[in-house]
């Protein structure tokens, strides 16, 4: 079992300023996922009549990107390619202090404690992370068109991001090209892509330069945290797609 | 196509763009400093031909000063949208754990050859301009009355590196070009979309590159100080 020290950004709601809070935390189980941890803080909170602490989660086995904290100084915590709900308390040792502190972005405001306003990520995707199919009953099965192997699985690795923003948290720069790219490599790769294709990386582009993240300065911080392993060859992709799309007009 | 430098994408791409340029210079630059090394006649040569030559001086300068002058302000740009991007600071930040330290100090890698820009051009274009264009003297002579007095490129080169401190500054202003270099190479073929097969070669070439230019001319200054 293991004695804790929780240094947590507490923030009441989006206008509060905000601060962190320390936490002790005692007879922690070292099998207990880094969630189950904070599940157990907030009983605590709640039976001594304080505020619970406020965070993202819901598939709580890596899928659905929801959970968003920065862990000691890095998205998701210490370990690589997994999100902070497998996150285990294995990975600390009795007597630590940890920082759990929400992503920091401009584009992401802070709601409550350690939840952040991704819904700039949903509205880049509505400007044009998507394919326009007719739905009218002759549909073409998908399978029936054939695809480059190679292609094939760049697109399904490129479709695997989460959409959970922790490229944009670990960025320097706050910057979502790893997303973005994800986004428009997906369907850059296949045959069912190419009719929007120019559209699609000029508003995606455009949107995501509206909502105010940063440029990308290729620091490789973003790849390196990313739960799912998005390479930075997307976003060169998404670069060759941008610039051609700009000069085709 | 309009509005491309409005983009995150296309700023960079610019930036990028500029970046290849001067790393294209800098090789250049480097090759016929070099020549310091073994030839004094064949550096005077170059030095008088790139310093009079109507296409060198009229196109090829203008468009290096504009080069170096658009690829810091837009760096300025960047570092400014980049910094507004993130608001508040973590309380822990462990960026070293995912990024290397001279992809996240470009600006201040960056910052330190330009000051020392300013140096260098205090030390040698200033001169050569005031030479060339206020005093009128194109010929490159020593004494522009004696044509047998020969070129002054090289002593003037050498009497450049007599100081040690002047020396110093040129040693650590290229340490520090080799760091800026060492992520800018990489990163300005990814800004322009080039991340397939070749760039693991790539990568390897541009740790000669970002190592081997600057230390050449490092070997240059070292050389004219000890053997002056």
């Amino acid at each position: 079992m293991m004695n804790l020290t929780l240094k947590i950004w507490r923030q009441k709601n989006s206008n509060d300023k905000g601060s962190i809070v320390d936490y002790p935390v005692t007879d922690i189980s070292p099998d207990m996922s880094f969630l189950e941890m904070l599940d157990v803080l907030n009983q605590e909170l709640i039976e001594k009549g304080e505020e619970p602490v406020a965070f993202d989660h819901d598939c709580r086995e890596g899928i659905c990107g929801t959970c968003s904290l920065y862990i000691n100084g890095r998205a998701h915590g210490p370990s690589t390619r997994i999100t902070a709900c497998q996150l285990h308390m294995r990975s600390f040792k009795d007597g630590d202090t940890i920082y759990i502190e929400p992503w920091r972005a401009k584009a992401f405001p802070v709601i409550k404690d350690l939840i952040v306003d991704r819904t700039s990520f949903d509205r880049i995707q509505q400007a044009g992370g998507f394919i326009s199919v007719n739905t009218s009953g002759n549909t073409q099965d998908a399978n029936a068109i054939p695809i480059e192997k190679e292609n094939a699985d760049k697109a399904f690795d490129a479709a695997t991001c989460i959409g959970c923003g922790a490229c944009v948290a670990s960025c320097k720069n706050s910057s979502a090209m790893l997303f973005v790219s994800a986004k428009v490599s997906q369907f850059a790769l296949l045959p069912q892509g190419q009719v929007e294709a120019t559209d699609r990386v000029l508003n995606m582009v455009k949107q995501m330069d509206e909502e105010g993240f940063g440029n990308c300065t290729n620091t490789g911080a973003c790849e390196v945290e990313c739960p799912k392993g998005i390479s930075l060859e997307n976003i060169a992709r998404m670069n060759r797609e941008y610039l051609a799309a700009s000069f085709k007009g | 196509m309009s509005g491309i430098l409005n983009s995150s994408i296309g700023r960079k791409f610019a930036m990028a763009l500029s970046a290849l340029f001067l790393m294209v210079f800098l090789v250049m630059h480097v090759s016929i400093n070099f020549t310091s090394v073994f030839s004094e006649e064949l550096f005077n040569n170059l030095s008088h031909f790139m310093g009079t030559n109507p296409l060198v001086q009229g196109l090829m300068q203008p468009i290096l000063i504009f080069g170096v002058i658009f690829h810091f302000v837009m760096g300025f740009i960047l570092e400014a949208k980049n910094k507004a991007s993130r608001g508040v600071k973590y309380a822990s930040n462990s960026a070293k754990d995912n990024s290397t330290w001279m992809s996240r100090n470009m600006l201040l890698t960056g910052v330190v050859v330009l000051a020392f820009l300013g140096l260098h051009m205090y030390d040698f274009w200033v001169h050569e301009m005031t030479v060339k264009y206020i005093e009128g003297d194109m010929s490159g002579l020593i004494d522009p009355n004696n044509t047998e007095s020969g070129f002054r490129y090289y002593e003037e080169l050498r009497e450049k590196f007599v100081s040690p401190v002047r020396v110093g500054i040129y040693v650590v202003a290229f340490i520090l070009l080799a760091l800026h270099l060492l992520h800018g190479f990489n990163s300005s073929f990814q800004s322009i979309g080039a991340n397939n097969k070749y760039i693991k070669g790539l990568k390897g070439f541009s740790k000669v590159y970002s190592i081997g230019i600057p230390a050449l001319f490092i070997f240059i200054a070292v050389y004219h100080h000890f053997t002056h």
